[in-house]
Formats: structure tokens, C-alpha cells, sequence
């Protein structure tokens, strides 16, 4: 080979790796990505069995029940819907009702939400910034500003 | 006194604009006093921010709460140490200590530059100068630590407890000093594309600093991963979270600039890519700047967002990272190319090398910036996380890690890998050994486990055999080996102990992730967990007062095989009155390289005493961090290199002692 063919041939050689890498990244934007979603937003969604999502809403009040051990289940609601959560593990912190909270999961069989993560917040004050603009948006809920 | 601390910052920004323009006229015109004006005022600005900062820490550490931020992040009842640390616990006092330090790097060059050329240390001052100005006025405008109160109050709104915690007096600093160290390469790399020259002795200008910014990056983000590990009570070390990619991006990136800046040094080959990257890590460490401290995403990091700061921020990303790569397209033509090599040789594996850093850099860049992109353009809220990165960063990282021992062997100029690949067989041996041991001795080991268990033993035997085999250990004669191996640069055994390092956070991960194990359960009093043949009582709850908070203490006994208990375990739920805030602190005890995690839940309204507990089995897990202690020290030996200390930049050794007065 030329010196020329050998640049040429790594040159080619960098470019097919950048090349598949770009592909696998789109490829995983396009599966692993999670979409987010208040209450109200689901009936316009279409959701495959199975699909990972992410819910959002404030814990409805009156609607915690604790039952065996660590399961736990609670309402999300964006003051139009309400979706059952089911949720087995420690939550977080700041997790009251009333509150905002993001949860991370799947729709099972039977309608209710089976979160495997139950985001927790770092703050009084902060409110999961999605949650935040979608309630914004519907005028449930104002910044309270000190 | 406070108001003096707001005058020096006034100060400090105009003595910044002398700093910007003063030199780098004077380099134009060639005139020696202009130029020399560079050095002082460059100190003198350190002095006069130096100055402000500490006005701003007694602020904080007598309570003044007529300024507004001390107001929001104080409270007169939190314990003193916090009260110092508090002090960039918060958005303004954050920035103030970015612009210190980065004056700080500024007086450094200044202060041990003089023996770079004088038009080069000229255009470098003054481009720190552009940086530092800049800041200056976003402090000045939207983020004045020193605004006041009037009138004011007595008492004040406390700093968010989770930021009380000795993690955080530590890894903002060290953060820091690794961000900012980094602009010194930008100086560098902007003011080389001014003069239009760049050589190999550029390369051993930057490649110090590079290492020095380097190696505190690392302990900021191990210490930034400590931190959440054990203050938020999940148990996690890395959780993919936006605001840690910001800062892992720099750090990506500045490893591959450390690499390729060997190169330059050797070989004066890949001067322009050098040059690129210098820019491109601190456009990433500004990057980063702008998506913790704009407010764009929440997080514990984001202590307030206000639309102006963001939007200032993104200007000064715009000029900066915009302005720069103008620049290099205009001036890049005109630089050299240097040095041609073989494909297969330590050159090339440093190329490759940094194909695959620059690639992954690339990969959690769009992993990061997608969710706001769509957001932005489509309204559509999604969220990037750990599935994403396992895709696209993992399978980009294992090839790479598996070509690691093979550089550091491979020659200059044209390398040959069958010789190289039977140098390593040893290495490969033993690490087919501990894949196979993994995977028929040890219980509920996966596939995954046992090759990534192989993996990290391939890059610590790699990086012992590399030193082996330069000592010349059995070929020669042991004590002829002995004095051969003392005898070895200290680069060389930088880039072992580094890569040592980087095998055992591999080994730290690989662990957490195989063999943890996790028990969720309500436990009265006096209930014995059995986990891991580890035997866990809990003793009960007990009310405990302190300082500015109130706690249930979880007390926890490890039994011994006889039912003895031998050593205590704490676990409590704070709640802090003031911000009406509830945390979690875990209580861990470590055994050999691994912990046990007890974390609390609830307490169950039966009466009873009992509570949700939340034990895991971390193997391995304190390698994870471990690792990169040894990484760093990898960077401090190299750095005391004979190379980078005599020769050229013969006092450059300050910069990996410096003992960053304002970092403790």
C-alpha cells in the first residue's frame, strides 16, 4: 500500500467506527428514552404493553395505603385524572401528599401503575420541573415564590 | 467590611479588563512593557478576589444575615463547619469560588511562568483575563453575594440540610480546581492560534496543567459520587443524572487531551487535534457551568433559577466556545502538521485512544442535551437515562478498556503487536483465570460478571506487567532489575499506577453491580437480618437531639457467628425544623473492600416500634472510589516528572503542590 491507501484506509477505518457509534446512539435515543406523562395525558397516548414511562403529578391526598411490608399505593393526579400507583420500596424523603412527584415505570395488565422508582426531590422548596410546567400550564398549581 | 468585600470585586473586574487587553496589545506591538504589565495585575486581581471571598466567609461564619445570601443559606444554630462550607453551598458564593480559582491559575502562570516565551505568557494572560472578566460582570450583575437586607433578619432560612455534610465542603473546591484548571489549556490553546505557532514545547507548557486540572476533576466527581452514595440514602454511586454528566463530559475529554498531548510532546504529530481538544474541554467545563448554574435542570445543584442568569451564562457559552472555534477555523490552516507514524504504534493507540474518548464524550453530550433539545423544540418532556448510556457508552468504554495494556508497550513510530501481544500473555493468563474462577466458584456470577471481573484484572496486571517489563524483572539480574525500576521516570509510573487505578473502579463497579445484594423489610425490635452471611439485629429507634436538627436513631448490631454483637451500626431519619425538611443518613460499616448500607424508611404506625429497613451488601464497592484515588495519584507522580521539571518549565512543579488556600 501507498502511504496515501494507508491514510485513506484509517481515515476509512475511523469513519465507519463514528459511523456506528452515531447509529447506535439514534438507535438508543429512539428505545431507551422515556417519555413523560401527567394523568390527564394518557388517554391521548398510545402505549405499548410494556413501554417504560414516566408519570408525574401531585400524590393525591387522602390516598396513600400502606399495605404489606414495604408496598405501598398512592394516587397521581393532576386534578383532572387520577392514576393508581403501586410501589414496593422505601420512598423518598420529601414524599407527602400533596406533593409533586415523578414515578418511573410500566402499565400492568390490570390498569394500575407498577413504579419501580419513585423520584425523590432534594428540596422543599423544588418541584419536579415537568411537573411543575404541566401544572402550570393547567393552572393547578403557581410558583410560590419567597 | 462587607462592602469592601463588594468593592474588591469591583476591583478585580476592572483590574480583569486591564488583564485582558493591556498584554495582549502589547504582545501585538511587541512592546516588552506592555506585555510585562500582564504578571502583577493578574496577582493583584487574585488578591483583591481572594479578598472578597473571605469577607464573604466571615459573612457566613458570624451569621450576618443582612446580606440576602447569607439569609437564605444560614442559620445561626448550624454547626460551624457547615457555616464555613456554606459559603459555597449556594449559587453566588459557588461562582465567587470560580473565579477565584480561576484567578488563581491566572497568578499561577503568572506567577511561575517566566520562562515561557514572553508573548505567549502575554496572550495567555489576557485570554484568562476574557474568561475572568467575564464572570466578573455575571457575578456583579446577576449574582451579587453582597447584596443586603434591610432590614435585618434575625434569624435565618437555613441551608438545605443535605448540603450539610463534610461531602460538600470538599467536592465543590476540588470540582472546581478541576473545571477551571482547564481554562489555563484554553489560554494556552487560543493564544497559540493568535501567534500562529505552536510546537512541542507548547505541549510541554500544557500537559502540567492539563494533569493538574486532571487530577482534581477526579476527586471532584469520586467525591461527588461518595457524596450522593451515602447522603442520599439510595445507595447509588452513579446515577446518570444530567448534572453528573456535566462534569464527567470535562473529564472525558480532558483525558483524551492528556493523552494526545503526549503525543505533541514525543512526536510533534497531532498539534491541530491537540489544540482542538484543549478548546473543546473547557467549552465542556463551561458547558457544564451553564447546565448546573442556569437552572435549566433541577437539582440539588440548582439553588435558584432566574431566567437572567441563565441566558448570561449562555452568552459567555456562545463568545466563548463560538468565538474560540472561529478562531481555530481561521488560524488552524496556518499551524504545521507534524509528524508522520505507522498506524500500529504508540501513536496510533493514543489515536485510537482518543477516538473512543472523544466518541463517548459525543455519546453523553447528546445524552445529556437531547431531553432539552426536544423540549425545547417539540414540547415533548422526555428523559435520557441509564438504559441509554448502558447502550451507548458501555459498549464504546469495554474496547477501549480491553486496548489499554497494549500502549504503554507498543513503540514510537511504528509498533509491533504479536511482540507485544506475547509480553502480555502472563497478564491474559491471569485475567483468563479470574474469568473462569469468577464464573465456576462464585455463586450467582454472571457472564457479565466474570468477563468484567477478567476485564479490570487485565488492566492492573497490564499496568504491573508494563512496569515489569521496562525494569527489565527477569531478564536481568534482580538487583540490576531493582535499580532499573527506581531508576524509572516517574511518568511511567504514572501511567501505571492511573491505569492500576482505573482496573480497580472497573473491579469496584463490576462488583456492586454482580454481587450486591438488597433485603427491603419491616424489622421490629430485636429481629435478626441475615444477608450475605452478615447477621444484623436492630436494636430499636431512639429519639436524639442535635444542633439544628432532630433524629430517630436506627441502632443496629452485627452479630458475630455466636450470636455476639461486635460492632454498631447507626441509621438515622433527620429532620431539620427550620427548612422542614426530612433526610436520610445512612449508616455504613465497611468490611475489607466492602460495605454494609442500612438505610431508613418509615416507622410503622402500629406502635410497635418497628420500621422499614432498607440493608445492602455492597462488594466491592469501596474500589469504585478507591480507584480513583489511586488514578489521581497516578497524576501526581507524573507530574513530578523530571521532564516537566526541569528543562523549559523549570518551577511548573508549583502546580501540583499548590495547597489551594481556599479549598480547606
Amino acid at each position: 500500500m501507498t502511504r496515501k491507501q494507508k491514510r485513506l484506509s484509517v481515515i476509512a477505518g475511523a469513519l465507519v467506527f463514528l459511523g456506528a457509534a452515531t447509529a447506535l446512539t439514534f438507535y438508543a435515543l429512539g428505545q431507551k428514552a422515556s417519555y413523560f406523562y401527567m394523568p390527564a395525558d394518557l388517554q391521548a397516548a398510545t402505549l405499548e404493553p410494556g413501554q417504560r414511562i414516566r408519570l408525574g403529578g401531585l400524590v393525591e391526598n387522602g390516598s396513600i395505603v400502606r399495605g404489606q411490608g414495604t408496598e405501598v399505593a398512592f394516587g397521581v393526579t393532576d386534578s383532572e385524572e387520577t392514576v393508581k400507583v403501586r410501589y414496593t420500596g422505601i420512598l423518598p424523603d420529601l414524599f407527602r401528599e400533596g406533593q409533586g412527584v415523578i414515578t418511573e415505570g410500566t402499565f400492568g395488565a390490570d390498569g394500575v401503575f407498577v413504579a419501580d422508582s419513585v423520584l425523590a426531590k432534594h428540596d422543599e422548596n423544588y418541584m419536579p420541573k415537568e411537573v411543575a410546567d404541566s401544572l402550570k400550564e393547567k393552572g393547578v398549581w403557581q410558583e410560590t415564590t419567597q | 467590611m462587607v462592602e469592601m468585600g463588594h468593592f474588591a470585586l469591583v476591583l478585580a473586574l476592572v483590574l480583569s479588563l486591564v488583564q485582558s487587553l493591556v498584554p495582549l496589545y502589547g504582545a501585538h506591538k511587541g512592546d516588552a512593557r506592555l506585555m510585562a504589565v500582564g504578571g502583577p495585575v493578574t496577582v493583584t486581581g487574585f488578591a483583591m478576589i481572594g479578598l472578597s471571598f473571605t469577607v464573604l466567609t466571615i459573612a457566613y461564619v458570624q451569621s450576618d444575615f443582612s446580606l440576602v445570601n447569607v439569609w437564605e443559606n444560614s442559620h445561626s444554630l448550624k454547626p460551624m463547619i457547615y457555616k464555613f462550607t456554606g459559603t459555597w453551598g449556594n449559587h453566588e458564593g459557588s461562582m465567587l469560588l470560580w473565579v477565584l480559582i480561576l484567578s488563581f491559575f491566572g497568578a499561577l502562570v503568572a506567577a511561575f511562568g517566566g520562562n515561557l516565551p514572553a508573548t505567549l505568557k502575554a496572550n495567555v494572560l489576557a485570554v484568562q483575563g476574557w474568561i475572568g472578566t467575564a464572570f466578573l460582570l455575571f457575578i456583579l450583575i446577576t449574582s451579587n453575594p453582597f447584596a443586603r437586607l434591610v432590614p435585618a433578619p434575625i434569624e435565618g432560612k437555613d441551608l438545605n440540610p443535605i448540603l450539610q455534610d463534610i461531602g460538600l465542603a470538599v467536592h465543590p473546591p476540588l470540582l472546581y480546581l478541576g473545571y477551571v484548571g482547564f481554562s489555563v489549556c484554553f489560554s494556552f490553546a487560543v493564544a497559540a492560534l493568535i501567534e500562529g505557532r505552536i510546537d512541542a514545547a507548547w505541549a510541554r507548557w500544557v500537559r502540567p496543567w492539563t494533569l493538574a486540572a486532571w487530577v482534581f476533576l477526579t476527586g471532584g466527581i469520586s467525591m461527588g459520587s461518595y457524596w450522593a452514595y451515602y447522603e442520599l440514602g439510595w445507595g447509588g454511586f452513579w446515577f446518570w443524572d444530567p448534572v453528573e454528566n456535566a462534569s464527567f463530559m470535562p473529564w472525558l475529554a480532558g483525558t483524551a487531551l492528556l493523552h494526545s498531548a503526549i503525543v505533541m510532546e514525543k512526536r510533534s504529530a497531532l498539534k491541530i487535534w491537540t489544540l482542538l481538544l484543549a478548546i473543546l474541554t473547557f467549552s465542556l467545563s463551561l458547558l457544564g457551568t451553564f447546565l448546573v448554574r442556569s437552572g435549566v435542570l433541577t437539582s440539588v445543584h440548582a439553588f435558584a433559577s432566574d431566567p437572567s442568569r441563565g441566558v448570561f451564562i449562555l452568552g459567555i457559552l456562545t463568545v466563548f466556545i463560538g468565538g474560540s472555534l472561529a478562531l481555530f477555523a481561521l488560524r488552524a490552516s496556518s499551524l504545521t502538521a507534524g509528524g508522520i507514524f505507522h498506524p500500529i504504534s504508540r501513536e496510533g493507540a493514543l489515536v485510537l485512544n482518543n477516538l473512543f474518548l472523544t466518541t463517548a464524550t459525543a455519546t453523553v453530550l447528546i445524552g445529556t442535551l437531547y431531553p432539552l433539545v426536544v423540549e425545547a423544540l417539540f414540547g415533548e418532556k422526555i428523559s435520557v437515562g441509564e438504559p441509554f448510556f448502558n447502550l451507548t457508552f458501555g459498549p464504546l468504554m469495554l474496547p477501549l478498556l480491553a486496548l489499554v495494556p497494549f500502549g504503554p508497550l507498543l513503540a514510537w513510530k511504528r509498533g509491533d503487536v504479536a511482540a507485544v501481544a506475547q509480553r502480555l500473555m502472563f497478564a491474559f493468563g491471569a485475567a483468563l483465570l479470574v474469568v473462569l474462577v469468577t464464573f465456576l466458584f462464585i455463586d450467582g456470577a454472571s457472564v457479565f460478571a466474570a468477563l468484567g471481573s477478567g476485564l479490570a484484572a487485565w488492566l492492573v496486571l497490564g499496568a504491573l506487567t508494563d512496569l515489569a517489563l521496562k525494569a527489565g524483572i527477569g531478564n536481568v539480574a534482580p538487583k540490576v532489575a531493582l535499580r532499573r525500576f527506581l531508576g524509572l521516570p516517574r511518568s511511567v509510573f504514572g501511567t501505571a499506577l492511573a491505569h492500576l487505578g482505573l482496573g480497580l473502579t472497573l473491579l469496584g463497579i463490576v462488583g456492586v453491580l454482580s454481587f450486591e445484594k438488597e433485603a427491603i423489610l419491616v424489622m421490629k425490635p430485636g429481629q435478626v437480618l441475615e444477608i450475605s452471611s452478615h447477621r444484623l439485629r436492630f436494636e430499636g429507634l431512639q429519639p436524639v437531639r442535635g444542633p439544628n436538627f432532630t433524629e430517630d436513631q436506627g441502632r443496629f448490631s452485627l452479630l458475630s457467628p455466636a450470636g455476639q454483637p461486635f460492632a454498631e451500626i447507626m441509621s438515622a431519619k433527620r429532620f431539620y425544623p427550620v427548612r422542614q425538611m426530612p433526610t436520610t443518613e445512612a449508616g455504613i460499616k465497611t468490611i475489607g473492600l466492602s460495605q454494609l448500607y442500612v438505610s431508613l424508611g418509615d416507622e410503622t404506625t402500629d406502635g410497635s416500634g418497628s420500621v422499614v429497613v432498607r440493608v445492602w451488601w455492597k462488594p466491592l464497592v469501596t474500589l469504585i472510589w478507591g480507584g480513583t484515588l489511586v488514578m489521581m495519584a497516578g497524576g501526581f507522580v507524573s507530574l513530578m516528572d523530571r521532564r516537566l521539571r526541569v528543562g523549559a518549565p523549570a518551577k511548573r512543579k508549583a502546580t501540583d503542590k499548590k495547597p489551594s488556600p481556599v479549598a480547606t
